[in-house]
């Protein structure tokens, strides 16, 4: 199958440390949606705090993964990356060009530098556009001629995605969901772009598909030498894919370090808390901690002071209620692996002498039945 | 298209304690474009607190078995045949009144989005007491008691309070925790949980599965988990099915299936699947092509179009013949065992790390 391309082993070491210069840069990045209320004059009442100062690196051809749960600002994130939307503070760097606050005209030719591949196979694809319109209008709209025109360059990129070139008439509901995404990544790959943002590219789709479109996406990488800025929820996905990985909590950056640190090693309590929560297809695998965390995400909208995980952290002092902890690297750790962290755990996996249960119902019900499996 | 395979799946998997046996069911839809084969032959045992996985893919029928068994389709356009007893009962052919006594009592559901399964007019405390009031009796004080005792039990802060709250006051993991606690206030035997996190966050998910779990030891109730994450189902289940295009295609305990799967569907999904300790080097091998449409399934194995040992089989083989699914430990495929133990030795355990 000629999907099936591994990463090169030398991609690995690529990221901070050696060397090389960043292709984008975030700094203290913030996005308020501002609510409105009050009558019969609507005025500000508050603001979703969506992103709250998130610090990120990409450099060159390589994939970056973030991680975190509904709501926390991942996407945001990758809306502001990509400038879909103008963010409230921060600093957005792009190969060395502040792109913060950009007008049209000056994103115009950066814009075709920063492509965004979307979740939703069905509601991204205009479904009164052939396949070929879809794909071509990028090039249309930024006045691209490729040697043999148009239409050659879309028989090419359908190719390179797997789809049969001769659909270029063909109209999206003739798709399945995971050529549907296939679509998409060909119209993303049409004006050869340095950073491609995917927004969630798998999570619509079946498991046996997923695996189709990850492959994909690293044959795209791995040949072209594009970066990606890689946004899901599935942590297994995320370390299939990406070299260095971030994991955000209600719209900052918790911890990002390269993937083999993050996954074996984590400092963050929340990093080992998702980690811990992941279930694993093997009955037998090697027992890991468990970590149940109680209630959900708070609201971004009144985010707790200090760290925003300490009302769900079991390791939470009085210190994390005032400071807010610094993205930083702890002794220890391997360069560019930084933790935002008052009180970080031991950098391990392995199972704890005692499990940490928060729950508080989960706590009752395990203390009347201590001895379970 | 399906008649001439009337008897093919009637053996009997496993013993006759079977709580809920369910025998070559068929579920077919009549649409504008033709009749969808939703559950085709489909036939297992649920025994008494025991959990059963059914794993699939969107469309491979596990949804539609599990309405069917609590009576849950139109009758004007889904015509169901087969045999479903639960606890000596048929219910395939029960009238609505009998059904209507097992719903929310012996039976309940949880379905996957709380949010479109609670009603947004009522408040979650009266929605849970509810069935307590038709099934037992109670007096509309003893419900709500038992109501808050329930929210308590599921882990909701101050649950008199929250008795009185609506579902939109609700956050997504707490409306799942409401739904089990409506699903199990009348102490049902039967609990059927339709995807029941898929709609939730991991950390919260790893809660509620815990809960689940930890709930039925004290109930004693039997679950269907139905779901179409294998990470999800080694968790939670003893027994497990998997589905394609409507059909069972392996069956086997949880530990069996996971880790010497006989089904070339079950390979392609285990090695398709990202695993947090897999090796990064070996790449993921997805099952080529999508799955079949139910209006139109393929003839023979509804796999044969995506399996790539299909020639290993006799020609024409796979797609002129449905393989049967034997009782017990089985899988539906016309490869033999011994082509099956050196595939799986010598290719896909490899891949699965």
């Amino acid at each position: 199958m000629s999907e099936n391309v591994t990463l090169p082993k030398q991609q690995d070491s690529s990221g901070p440390g050696n060397g090389g210069e960043p292709l984008l840069t975030v700094e203290g990045l913030q996005k308020h949606f501002p609510i409105y209320g009050g009558f019969p004059f609507k005025r500000q009442v508050g603001a979703v705090k969506a992103v709250d100062g998130v610090d990120l690196t990409v450099y060159p051809g390589e994939a970056l993964g973030l991680v975190g749960e509904s709501g926390c600002g991942k996407s945001t994130t990758g809306r502001l990356v990509t400038r879909l939307l103008e963010p409230t503070g921060g600093k957005i760097t792009y190969a060395g060009q502040d792109i913060t606050h950009a007008s049209r005209k000056q994103l115009a030719p950066i814009r075709s530098e920063i492509q965004m591949i979307f979740q939703d196979p069905f509601s991204s694809l205009n479904p009164r556009q052939t396949v070929g319109t879809i794909i071509k209008s990028p090039m249309e709209v930024n006045g691209i001629n490729p040697p043999g025109g148009r239409e050659k360059r879309v028989r090419e990129l359908l190719e390179t995605v797997g789809l049969n070139p001769e659909h270029y008439n063909r109209f999206p509901h003739e798709f399945s969901g995971g050529q549907r995404q296939r679509i998409g990544v060909a119209r993303a790959l049409a004006l050869e772009p340095k950073l491609i943002v995917a927004d969630e590219p798998v999570s619509a789709l079946d498991v046996s598909i997923q695996a189709q479109v990850v492959n994909l996406l690293q044959k795209v990488q791995d040949e072209l030498g594009i970066a990606f800025l890689f946004i899901a929820h599935d942590l297994a996905v995320v370390r299939h894919f990406s070299q260095r990985v971030a994991v955000m909590y209600l719209g900052k950056v918790m911890e990002v370090a390269d993937r083999d640190s993050l996954y074996t090693r984590p400092r963050h309590p929340y990093t080992h808390a998702l980690l811990s929560a992941v279930p694993e297809a093997d009955v037998d695998s090697a027992k890991k901690e468990r970590i149940r965390l109680s209630g959900d995400v708070p609201s971004p909208i009144m985010p707790p002071s200090g760290c925003p995980f300490r009302t769900r952290c079991w390791k939470a002092q009085d210190k994390c209620a005032t400071d807010v902890p610094p993205l930083v690297q702890i002794s220890g750790n391997r360069e560019g692996h930084l933790t935002a962290c008052h009180f970080p755990e031991e950098p391990t996996i392995a199972a704890r002498a005692e499990d940490v249960v928060l729950d508080p119902a989960l706590a009752a019900l395990e203390a009347e039945r201590p001895a379970k499996d | 298209m399906t008649t001439q395979t009337k008897t093919e799946d009637t053996p009997a998997p496993t013993g006759p304690e079977a709580f809920l046996s369910v025998r070559d069911l068929r579920v077919r839809f009549s649409t504008e474009d033709g009749v969808v084969n939703a559950v085709d032959g489909l036939s297992f045992d649920v025994e008494r607190g025991k959990t059963l996985g059914i794993v699939g893919e969107s469309g491979s029928g596990k949804s539609v078995t599990n309405l069917t068994i609590l009576g849950l389709h139109n009758p004007q356009t889904a015509s169901v045949e087969g045999e479903i007893v639960l606890d000596g009962q048929e219910l395939v052919s029960a009238p609505e009144r009998e059904l209507e006594k097992l719903r929310g009592n012996k039976v309940a559901m949880i379905f996957q989005d709380p949010l479109t399964a609670l009603s947004p007019y009522y408040t979650v405390g009266r929605q849970i007491a509810e069935p307590y009031m038709k099934h037992t009796g109670a007096s509309k004080k003893e419900a709500k008691a038992r109501a808050i005792e329930m929210l308590d039990k599921v882990g909701i802060p101050q649950p008199a309070t929250r008795f009185n709250d609506y579902p939109h006051q609700f956050s997504g993991g707490m409306r799942q925790r409401a739904m089990i606690a409506m699903a199990l206030i009348c102490d049902p035997d039967l609990l059927i949980a339709d995807e029941p996190t898929t709609a939730l966050d991991v950390t919260v998910q790893a809660q509620i599965l815990d809960l689940l779990k930890d709930l039925q030891q004290e109930f004693g109730s039997a679950i269907i988990f139905i779901t179409h994450d294998l990470g999800v189902i080694a968790n939670m289940a003893d027994d497990l099915l998997v589905m394609y295009a409507g059909r069972a295609v392996e069956r086997g305990s949880v530990r069996e299936v996971l880790q010497t799967p006989k089904h070339p569907y079950t390979w392609g999904l285990l090695s398709s699947m990202p695993r947090l300790g897999g090796d990064l080097d070996e790449p993921l091998v997805p099952i080529p092509g999508s799955p079949p449409s139910l209006l139109n399934p393929p003839s023979g194995c509804a796999f044969h179009p995506r399996c790539t040992f299909k020639d290993q089989v006799d020609a024409g083989l796979c797609s002129g013949e449905k393989p049967l699914l034997a009782a017990g430990r089985a899988a539906a495929c016309h490869l033999t065992p011994d082509q099956k133990q050196s595939i799986f030795i010598d290719q896909i355990k490899p891949r699965l790390g």
